[in-house]
């Protein structure tokens, strides 16, 4: 296998810390994995909100995974342009989200016209709490069909 | 001047800015009216933090003196800060901390708005990002300022007193300098006054369905960014930095 794919594999195994259910891939923030054989391979990440306090902790998450795998010298690399969006998050990733209970962003066009369905009873009859939940990333709702409190991860 | 200089005061204004609303923002936490707003506030201001960082760690590089984020966040003086000084202003009330939020959230949208084509490609990315986190922020100061200024009668005439008080520092907002004219001639940074329009577009509807009455304009006095402040800064320095200047170095 080649390097490049060898190292994806390895990033595909760190987890996001709020969001342990997600690792890093399937949030998209890993933008590039670049190998040329000569000079030490490089991995751009993005942070996803500006403030997130779990950037600092994936960066540190993200060294330690590559040099547990051998690649010492590996750089890893802060990419802030194009500005991360939840769109990157992959289907693998918003089938994980819903399965824990959070329910996963609809996309910037729907967002405004479709109902968030309740990852845990399905209704559609759902309200808004507040736009701010318990970290960044999340919207605060109530499904009113089986009263519970859930998160939306907002579209960004 | 000459640009290095306007691109790194620049700079400093956008992250003591972001920097110094973000320390008033928290000091809601464990205080606001409800544990939603307490998220609601604390996630602005946390975004606010993150981008002033991104400012500064800009600044730091440019400057080039080996001073870090934090040695600009938590050692400079009141006189050598460079924010508005809107946002220095006590929160007041919830309905006064609205209203200074609104005013503040309208102006980064036209600025992030106009700065994401910056001819200085670090900063249009920084404002790129930051740009879509202020759109939330807009939609949270916005639409609380409708239900309080259309709300009680009460709470109506709490966020006009706020607005009546805090109009006067919007004058800054669009008040040019030398600093100014340097960066809008190589189109790293707008001319302020050409944000203007955009700013009362932005402002002008959610005043009418808040019922608010903008206040008149007044002469432009405030020069927070000339590092010229009101009596408020240095106390909230003062809260900001004491960890900082009484234990220089520490870490976690």
């Amino acid at each position: 296998m080649e390097t490049s794919s060898r190292i994806w594999g390895v990033l595909s195994r760190v987890s996001d810390p709020e969001l342990p259910v997600l690792s890093i891939v399937d949030l998209g923030i890993v933008r590039y994995v670049r190998c040329d054989g000569e000079s030490p391979p490089r991995v751009g990440i993005t942070p996803t909100y500006s403030g997130c306090p779990a950037t600092e902790v994936i960066r540190a998450a993200v060294q330690t995974a590559l040099v547990g795998a051998g690649y010492a010298d590996a750089v890893v690399e802060e990419v802030l342009s194009p500005p991360w969006t939840s769109e990157w998050l992959t289907q693998e990733g918003r089938r994980k989200l819903e399965a824990f209970g959070i329910a996963p962003p609809l996309g910037p066009d729907r967002a405004a016209s479709h109902p968030i369905a309740c990852p845990r009873c399905g209704s559609q009859s759902t309200r808004l709490v507040s736009h701010f939940g318990s970290t960044p990333c999340k919207a605060h709702y109530r499904c009113e069909a089986c009263d519970e409190p859930f998160d939306y991860f907002k579209c960004l | 001047m000459p640009e290095s200089t306007a691109r790194l005061r620049c700079l400093l204004r956008l992250a003591d800015t972001s920097l110094v609303l973000a320390q008033r923002l928290g000091e809601w936490v464990g205080h606001a009216p409800e544990l939603e707003e307490d998220l609601g506030v604390a996630n602005v201001a946390l975004d606010l933090l993150g981008q002033a960082r991104l400012f500064f760690a800009y600044a730091s590089e440019l400057e080039g003196l080996g001073r870090t984020e934090d040695d600009l966040a938590f050692a400079r003086d009141t006189g050598e800060f460079l924010n508005l000084a809107l946002v220095e202003q006590p929160n007041g009330d919830f309905g006064k901390t609205i209203v200074r939020q609104v005013l503040l959230d309208a102006f980064q949208l036209v600025l992030y708005e106009w700065l994401q084509r910056s001819s200085d490609a670090r900063l249009a990315a920084i404002a790129a990002k930051s740009l879509k986190e202020t759109r939330y922020h807009w939609r949270y100061s916005a639409g609380w300022l409708v239900r309080l200024g259309d709300g009680t009668e009460e709470s109506h005439g709490r966020v006009q007193s706020a607005l009546d008080e805090l109009w006067r520092f919007t004058g800054e907002l669009f008040a040019a300098d030398e600093v100014d004219l340097a960066l809008a001639a190589s189109q790293i940074a707008p001319a302020p006054s050409e944000l203007r329009a955009a700013w009362l577009a932005q402002v002008e509807p959610v005043l009418r369905d808040a019922t608010l009455t903008r206040p008149p304009d007044v002469p432009y006095r405030w020069q927070g960014r000339c590092g010229e402040h009101s009596e408020h800064l240095g106390h909230l320095l003062a809260e900001m930095q004491y960890m900082h200047r009484a234990y220089p170095g520490a870490s976690w």
